[in-house]
């Protein structure tokens, strides 16, 4: 969701920039060009080619303006909305109040007072620790398995069932298992992301493994590739699309999941604190708690999707 | 006496498990084809020509009947038979070189050292006249420029018979043009032995011994062949106002349209 709305705003500004350059230095050399003597008609060309750039220009610029403003109109709208809530009804605290809160909880993000009194860096950095431990934990399982599954028709039957059952379930459903085989918060906590980020990886494997096009295939067969020539060649380069759809995918179960496996496990983490902020009722951390939980999720995102955007071949043309 | 010849299909039959049940495709085919012949295929879609090449190419297996190639049955794909697809088949991210010298890899790999194998590559692109385009991504390059890559990655492995599945099927009718006259060259240079599906009669008179033509499915056979006895090289233009030309053209066309005419 988030990218439909963020990536085209971040491509077109990037392409106007150049462009801008570039036609900057380009009608320099077109107007150094034109005091020198030319024939009206060559000149008339290259007026008409000059105008063309300028509307050009214009036209990048325009189209920045209409991806911009109506995400600031949004966004205005959006505030105003609390702000009438916070009017009428004064447990909300209002948009200003809120950001006073942030600017001074991100001002020494840093602090340790003790295990239940951390700064608001070392509980985001906590949580993304849990998170980058599970989820990795669930790449390292969930690849090579969805990468079986996608290759061998009988594993794929075998585990269908079984991933069908498992994967709906609700993520703190398996805290309780976590809580009694390591008998500890963290590590159970960290048991629920693998659990629940691993589904999107091992499925979106082994659907891309699925769906290499016979033709791929068949250059392997007609060459005789070796099994592990196959792999590195074309199995691997083919999927790795699909493998980081699921990545993708991944990340986002797991930051949501998180939050709450926190919200039940305690300790230090975006979690843990918000529902710490809930018991001492301080309503602005609250709320600075869910941007901030918003804005992480988003650049993990972002940053899978850049990561993503590398390895994209182009088949067609 | 088999052994005279570079390619035998003998008694081969081919059918298809399919949801409506036992489907025949083709049977009865019998082909002899000489070391250094080129032999077209060609028929009405639905006709099991590329069928046929498959068997050949050992994609799939025949129901019935034995397939030999360079004296040995043909019991599943292998690189003694280079096979040109006719959507190209190369894979995007890998350059054109390194589409080649995957196959070059394999055949040639631990025999000959790494600058062998690098020259045998490039030697093949250079054949197809892509020298200039080495490094680049199939994403870049023109829909004959890609054909040519897979006819160097087919070529380059020195299969003992080419096996073209309608090569140039998907290209516009002046890249096709310009790549047969390729395809002339590029076999009288290496002497191959060729086997391609066809069902553009002019590319078969053009570039063919012999043209094999198929009759309808299911249950297609060798319905007859004809002998082109055009002198080599070919050569587009004259051949145009050749009359020669003209009669096995007439031929093929008559055998499709008049004793084979498919039900549209």
């Amino acid at each position: 969701m988030s990218n439909a709305i963020t990536l085209p705003l971040v491509a077109s500004s990037n392409v106007t920039e150049r462009e801008n350059k570039r036609s900057a230095h380009e009608m320099f050399v077109e107007t150094a060009k034109l005091t020198s003597e030319e024939t009206s008609e060559s000149r008339a060309t290259r007026e008409a080619e000059l105008a063309n750039k300028m509307r050009r220009r214009r036209e990048r610029v325009s189209s920045l303006v209409h991806a911009t403003v109506p995400a600031l109109v949004g966004f205005a709208l959006f505030v105003l909305a609390w702000q009438f809530l916070a009017q009428i009804n004064n447990q909300i605290p209002s948009p200003a109040k809120v950001w006073a809160a942030a600017v001074k909880l991100f001002s020494d993000p840093f602090y340790s007072k003790g295990p239940n009194d951390q700064g608001i860096g070392w509980n985001i950095l906590s949580s993304l620790k849990r998170v980058g431990m599970g989820f990795g934990l669930a790449a390292l399982i969930g690849i090579p398995l969805g990468f079986m599954i996608g290759r061998f028709t009988f594993l794929n039957r075998m585990t269908a069932p079984i991933i069908a059952i498992l994967r709906p379930v609700s993520p703190l459903a398996w805290l309780p298992i976590g809580l009694l085989v390591f008998k500890a918060a963290n590590p159970a906590a960290i048991w629920v992301i693998f659990i629940c980020s691993i589904w999107p990886m091992i499925i979106n494997t082994s659907v891309g493994v699925q769906r290499i096009p016979q033709d791929y295939l068949n250059v392997a067969r007609v060459l005789n590739l070796s099994e592990w020539k196959i792999f590195t060649k074309i199995l691997f380069p083919a999927v790795l699309p699909y493998m980081l759809t699921g990545v993708k995918l991944s990340i986002g179960v797991a930051w949501l999941v998180i939050v709450a496996a926190e919200m039940l496990t305690g300790g230090v983490g975006i979690g843990f604190w918000l529902w710490d902020e809930w018991n001492n009722l301080v309503v602005e951390h609250i709320i600075v708690a869910i941007f901030v939980i918003g804005i992480v999720g988003l650049l993990l995102e972002q940053l899978l999707t850049r990561i993503a955007a590398r390895f994209e071949f182009n088949e067609k043309s | 006496m088999n052994h005279s010849f570079h390619l035998v299909v003998d008694n081969v039959e081919k059918r298809f498990d399919t949801k409506q049940g036992d489907f025949l495709a083709i049977r009865d085919i019998n082909l002899r084809v000489n070391r250094g012949e080129f032999v077209a295929l060609i028929g009405h879609s639905g006709c099991g020509k590329s069928t046929l090449l498959n068997l050949l190419a050992g994609l799939s297996l025949p129901s019935n009947g034995v397939l030999v190639c360079a004296g040995r049955e043909v019991k599943g794909p292998g690189p003694d038979r280079g096979v040109v697809f006719q959507n190209h088949s190369l894979l995007p991210w890998l350059t054109c070189f390194d589409n080649v010298y995957l196959a070059v890899e394999r055949v040639f790999g631990g025999k000959e050292p790494k600058a062998k194998l690098k020259e045998r590559t490039e030697d093949a692109l250079k054949l197809v006249g892509l020298s200039h385009a080495i490094h680049k991504h199939p994403n870049e390059i023109s829909g004959g420029m890609k054909q040519r890559v897979g006819i160097a990655r087919a070529l380059a492995i020195e299969p003992a018979v080419l096996l073209l599945d309608e090569p140039f099927g998907a290209l516009d009718a002046l890249t096709r043009a310009h790549l047969q006259d390729e395809l002339l060259r590029i076999v009288a240079q290496t002497k191959s032995t060729v086997v391609m599906v066809t069902h553009d009669v002019d590319e078969a008179v053009l570039l063919s011994d012999r043209i094999v033509m198929m009759t309808n499915g299911p249950a297609a056979t060798i319905g007859e062949i004809l002998d082109v006895k055009l002198a080599r090289p070919r050569d587009r233009l004259a051949l145009a106002e050749d009359a020669n030309y003209h009669h096995y053209r007439k031929a093929v066309v008559e055998f499709l349209y008049a004793k084979h005419k498919k039900a549209a």
